[in-house]
């Protein structure tokens, strides 16, 4: 097993304890897109969770930065305009569809949720699909 | 303030094992997207490693009574598959095969201070606030 593959189960082993972690906490799903969402509409009770969490998604990226700038690598020469136009598609994606690959990925396939079943089976093969078209279109 | 605390903790680890598994690098998921070209298969491993541990524990930690830090469960129990679903996780298919980002690995690296990270993360919020404005109107969610 190469030392990619090892790194990716390591990685995705963390993955797991974690989105373990805030379901025995605090009794929630891991759902990024969702957890953002939320962040954006001030309820009382309910921002401080969404906010520290986002921090520290940034702060365990800080430290990966220093124990191994690589891990930031980013070798898709992709313009601004590309680059908007991949947010704005997941942002209106993951909320249209209630998740993106943690919560339906992740936390739902973990739980055999049929609704994160078929969104993630639908979100690979759309991107399986257009990283094909994209290739063809020179878009990388 | 012990769940947010909490939800600090677990947003920290959850950002290294994006980091240690490759999800913070486009280049790694556009290969693993790409099935027939130069297929880069490591990152299934993420999802095996992480569903493995979380298929277990969520049985063991759902025969608890509550959480720890909350008095209830607020596991989604909707079961509909509906066409929101699916177009929804479909959009989100072609716009993470674009950028070769998708939302907790956008946030994590922009700890890089790169400028990319920041684009894709304040477009994706634009985009979630688009849906809002556009389900209002069409109430694509019901």
């Amino acid at each position: 097993m190469s030392q990619d593959w090892m790194n990716a189960l390591l990685g995705g082993v963390l993955i797991g304890v974690s989105v373990s972690l805030m379901l025995l906490w605090n009794g929630r799903v891991t759902g990024i897109s969702g957890i953002v969402n939320g962040a954006m509409t001030p309820v009382k009770g309910d921002t401080l969770w969404r906010v520290l969490f986002i921090a520290g998604l940034f702060l365990g990226g800080l430290v990966m930065g220093q124990l191994n700038p690589k891990v930031f690598e980013n070798t898709i020469a992709s313009d601004i305009w590309t680059t908007v136009a991949a947010g704005l598609l997941v942002g209106f994606g993951t909320i249209l569809g209630s998740g993106c690959t943690s919560g339906h990925g992740v936390c739902g396939i973990s739980r055999m949720s049929p609704r994160s079943l078929v969104a993630t089976v639908v979100f690979m093969a759309a991107g399986i699909a257009a990283v094909f078209i994209f290739r063809k279109l020179g878009v990388y | 303030m012990k769940n947010s605390i909490a939800a600090l903790v677990v947003g920290f680890v959850f950002a290294i094992g994006l980091g240690l598994s490759g999800m913070t690098q486009p280049q790694k998921v556009i290969g693993f997207l790409d099935l027939f070209g130069q297929w880069d298969p490591s990152l299934i491993f993420v999802m095996v490693g992480a569903i493995i541990v979380h298929f277990v524990t969520f049985k063991l930690i759902r025969k608890r009574n509550s959480p720890l830090f909350s008095s209830q469960w607020h596991v989604p129990t909707k079961k509909e598959i509906t066409p929101a679903l699916m177009i929804g996780a479909f959009i989100f298919g072609i716009g993470w095969a674009l950028g070769g980002f998708c939302p907790g690995p956008a946030i994590t690296s922009m700890a890089s201070f790169d400028k990319t990270p920041f684009v894709f993360v304040i477009s994706m919020v634009v985009g979630m606030v688009l849906f809002r404005h556009v389900d209002k109107k069409l109430k694509l969610q019901k």
